[in-house]
């Protein structure tokens, strides 16, 4: 008996033993609380008459949505479009936002971040109010700020303030601009432009290869642009310049309400999209902006002192000693904040510019009140959008981090 | 030979007075051209040249850009500024003469008679105006605790923060609801004489026939047990009826929900998250595989869809008959997105330390949780201050999104005083918003200060 009790505690003491134990309640825990609310929504789903099932997908909808890249893309037409259309035109304006809003920012970003550390106390004292005023300030207000206050003191629809030469306008119905409008024949140049840039990266590569091997690479000077420019612009001109543009229409003539600029003419971007791009960007670029300064502070000082001492200038150090080593600490956040640009972009439902959250989680869930099927399709795009992006991030930090002995 | 030219040879035997350093490196001129000139004077040669020029250009321009701003801000807010109504004329004190009014025309500036006369919404929302008393000594007991912890200097901070974590919480309940909830005298008894025998349990399991399988839950079953009875004791506390006004978390909006939803997602965001970051590197698979899903899928959704899944989703999940208003389902969400991110901070802390200390713990004989209580977070807290900090003020900034599942939070409720009509006029939105950016500016600027504040004394306290 005292063998056994003693048997039974040295296996209960065992903590591999006790482990074992702890994972199993865990796991009855989690299975018991995923089936208490399994059950609970079953049921309260029969109280109100619904079931589960992505049916609801090929239902037509029956709403307006504004102009955008993704009712381009998509034809999207109200009654005959379905909500799987819905739902990639929503995808298709949160990446607009994404790609744009990434690319504006990380150069803002890097810019203000440089300029903090700046010798030039005007430089630097403007980029640290930059900082401190943005990054203390919450997004939706900077967007309700620029989209209320700011550009809520355009001109109205009747009216418009004319740029680039009369050739676009800008008025609280949105930016207009004139659109391309790709003839028969375009393919041609597409397809060669294509062919340009696999050719410069084969040349680049075999210069890369040649320099490996005896010392010297090839001389490519201005080779590599200009073949990109000239190849697809010569292929253009033969074909027969298979490009035209649609100029916006504006009428300050005829009937009141159908005064202003004219629908389907031109290229608009709606008010929404300016004010969602404008704050993500400036937002985004107030925290990017103190990622670069602090990865630049952390390269030590003695690199730049070596580097001097070498004789290379103060450009030179910059570019080839600080900032390749400045990377490999820039990245980690830097990806961080790109994925919270993209999640940020979600906030535009508040001012309804057509993106996943607004038009899918928004509208058309309330359309079609089929809450968990659309919410969990939503968040695994986000969570999709992540995984993505932090692949090609950790691909690109595996490329610029430092081989180490 | 030598000697002579020994004597010859001039030697100085006092030291040659220091010159002054040069006229350019020091007063005034020094200073601007450290700061300003040096870095746009070289033309040496063509690309210099073009490189400073360019440098001036940009300094001029970036001058100009914000010194307009500042003095637009300066006019905008207290110079041009209309500061007050006395004729109660309402939205015609900020017209110009062709809206109707009395400005000159092309006047742009703050209206600030509007803020004055939607102040009260701003702050405390629909709250009932007898009842504001309640939420100003809430604000006031919990200024003066907080207060009382951050400075260093006052006696008994320790007594003081636990009394703001326990009690506290009690009395803004108490305060800002008016208490006097109902209560199952029944249930409560029964569950008070459960909470009675599991701290019994727990006392036994310490030694004895119980403590052969239970020693190491003894706390933990102990602990339950009194969280239980306090728990119990607590909503006996507050089904006591003080005699005051009932009011329903849907009369409240401005400030004060801000700070709530703000309050109570970094005072449970920091347990939950340390509790998951301890999780997410525990030894345990099932464990660690749990706490990993859970915070990379809060962390890779936004909050926005956390605040709809939670307004929409938690009252399917919830069974029959339980239903939380919306604040409690916004505050769910909040809770749960912002512990996310924390245990992410917490987690660099606990991997920033060194393996010696998690080592010394265990060969000190202390079980996981007294190591990690006594050894492992208190350093590993310390050194992710800043961190923690900057999540707080990014959970601050993010309660705004409440407003958009239709709770009048701060912006919320200025957005909503936009709409009243008596006081429209076209500076009406760029006011009332750059009142809430300048509220929202003072509290997150102050955070950052206090943890810029604070990494520099820790910094000091462990260099030595």
């Amino acid at each position: 008996m005292s063998f056994d009790s003693n048997n039974l505690s040295t296996l209960i003491r065992d903590s591999r033993v006790r482990n074992i134990g702890y994972q199993i309640i865990i796991i009855l825990a989690l299975i018991l609380s995923v089936w208490w609310l399994i059950d609970n929504t079953t049921t309260n789903l029969g109280n109100r008459g619904k079931s589960l099932g992505f049916g609801f997908l090929t239902q037509t909808a029956g709403f307006e949505i504004s102009h955008t890249l993704g009712t381009w893309l998509f034809d999207y037409k109200v009654g005959i479009s379905t909500y799987t259309d819905i739902y990639f035109i929503g995808v298709t304006n949160t990446l607009l936002i994404a790609i744009l809003g990434i690319f504006f920012a990380s150069l803002i970003g890097f810019s203000i971040g440089i300029m903090r550390l700046s010798s030039n106390i005007v430089l630097r004292y403007f980029a640290t109010a930059y900082v401190e005023v943005i990054r203390n300030i919450p997004l939706l207000l900077q967007l309700f700020f620029w989209y209320f206050a700011v550009l809520g003191l355009l001109p109205k629809a009747r009216s418009k303030l004319d740029i680039f030469g009369g050739l676009g306008g800008l008025n609280i119905t949105g930016l207009y601009t004139p659109a391309p409008v790709f003839e028969a024949g375009f393919g041609y140049v597409a397809s060669s432009f294509f062919v340009a840039v696999a050719a410069s990266i084969a040349i680049i590569q075999f210069s890369k290869y040649r320099r490996d091997q005896t010392g010297k690479g090839l001389n490519l000077g201005l080779f590599v642009p200009s073949l990109l420019i000239c190849l697809p612009g010569i292929v253009f001109f033969l074909v027969g310049s298979p490009l035209d543009w649609s100029l916006p229409v504006f009428k300050d003539t005829g009937p009141i309400f159908k005064r202003g600029f004219q629908p389907d003419q031109g290229m608009v971007l709606v008010p929404e999209m300016l004010a969602v791009l404008l704050s993500l960007t400036l937002y985004t670029a107030g925290f990017i902006a103190e990622i670069v300064r602090a990865g630049i502070l952390a390269v030590s000082k003695g690199q730049t002192e070596a580097a001097h001492s070498l004789g290379l200038g103060s450009g030179i150090t910059l570019r080839l000693v600080v900032i390749p080593q400045a990377m490999r600490i820039i990245i980690p956040p830097l990806t961080s904040q790109y994925l919270n640009l993209t999640k940020n972009s979600s906030l535009a439902v508040a001012i309804a510019y057509p993106e996943l959250v607004s038009i899918f989680a928004g509208t058309a869930l309330n359309q079609v009140g089929k809450e968990i099927e659309m919410i969990f399709m939503v968040m695994t795009t986000y969570l999709g959008f992540s995984l993505i992006t932090s692949l090609f991030m950790n691909w690109f930090n595996s490329r610029v981090k430092i081989v180490e002995r | 030979m030598t000697q002579k030219f020994q004597q010859d040879v001039f030697v100085r035997t006092v030291e040659a007075d220091t010159l002054p350093p040069p006229a350019k490196e020091t007063g005034v001129m020094g200073w601007l051209w450290r700061n300003l000139f040096s870095s746009m004077m070289n033309y040496s040669s063509f690309g210099l040249s073009f490189k400073s020029l360019l440098m001036a250009l940009f300094t001029a321009l970036f001058f100009y850009i914000g010194f307009t701003q500042i003095v637009f801000l300066i006019d905008f807010i207290f110079v041009s500024a209309v500061w007050s109504d006395p004729t109660g004329i309402k939205r015609e004190a900020c017209w110009t003469v062709t809206q109707g009014g009395a400005l000159p025309d092309g006047w742009h500036a703050a209206c600030w008679p509007f803020i004055f006369a939607k102040l009260k919404f701003v702050i405390y929302g629909p709250y009932p105006i007898d009842e504001l008393w309640r939420v100003n000594l809430t604000g006031i007991f919990g200024l003066v605790g907080l207060l009382w912890v951050l400075l260093s200097f006052l006696p008994y901070r320790k007594q003081v923060g636990i009394a703001m974590l326990t009690v506290y919480p009690v009395i803004a309940f108490m305060l800002l609801t008016g208490g006097a909830g109902k209560i199952d005298l029944l249930s409560s008894s029964s569950m008070i004489l459960i909470s009675l025998s599991l701290i019994t349990i727990g006392r036994l399991s310490k030694r004895g026939f119980l403590g052969i399988i239970l020693q190491e839950f003894a706390n933990i079953i102990g602990f339950l047990g009194w969280a239980l009875i306090s728990y119990e004791v607590l909503m006996l506390l507050l089904s006591i009826d003080f005699g005051l006004e009932p009011v329903g978390t849907g009369d409240w909006g401005g400030l004060l929900i801000t700070l709530v939803v703000a309050i109570t997602g970094i005072v449970v965001s920091l347990p939950v998250g340390i509790l998951l970051a301890l999780g997410r590197r525990s030894d345990m698979p099932v464990a660690r595989l749990l706490c990993t899903v859970f915070i990379e899928f809060w962390r890779g959704v936004p909050l926005i869809s956390v605040l709809f899944m939670a307004s929409v989703m938690i009252p399917l999940f919830l069974p029959e008959g339980v239903n939380f208003d919306k604040l409690v389902r916004a505050l769910i969400g909040v809770m749960l997105f912002s512990a996310a991110y924390m245990a992410e901070v917490v987690r660099g802390g606990l991997q920033a330390m060194d393996k010696g200390q998690y080592e010394a713990a265990e060969a000190m004989g202390l079980t996981y949780w007294q190591s990690m209580r006594l050894i492992i977070l208190p350093q590993a807290l310390t050194h992710v201050i800043p961190g923690i900090v900057n999540t707080f003020i990014g959970l601050f900034k993010d309660t705004t999104l409440v407003s958009i599942i239709g709770l009048f939070d701060l912006l919320g409720a200025g957005k909503s005083a936009i709409a009243d009509a008596s006081w429209s006029s076209p500076v009406q939105a760029i006011t009332i918003y750059l009142f809430v950016a300048l509220i929202f500016f003072a509290f997150c600027f102050g955070m950052s200060r206090y943890s810029i504040y604070m990494e520099n004394k820790l910094s000091k306290s462990r260099s030595h």
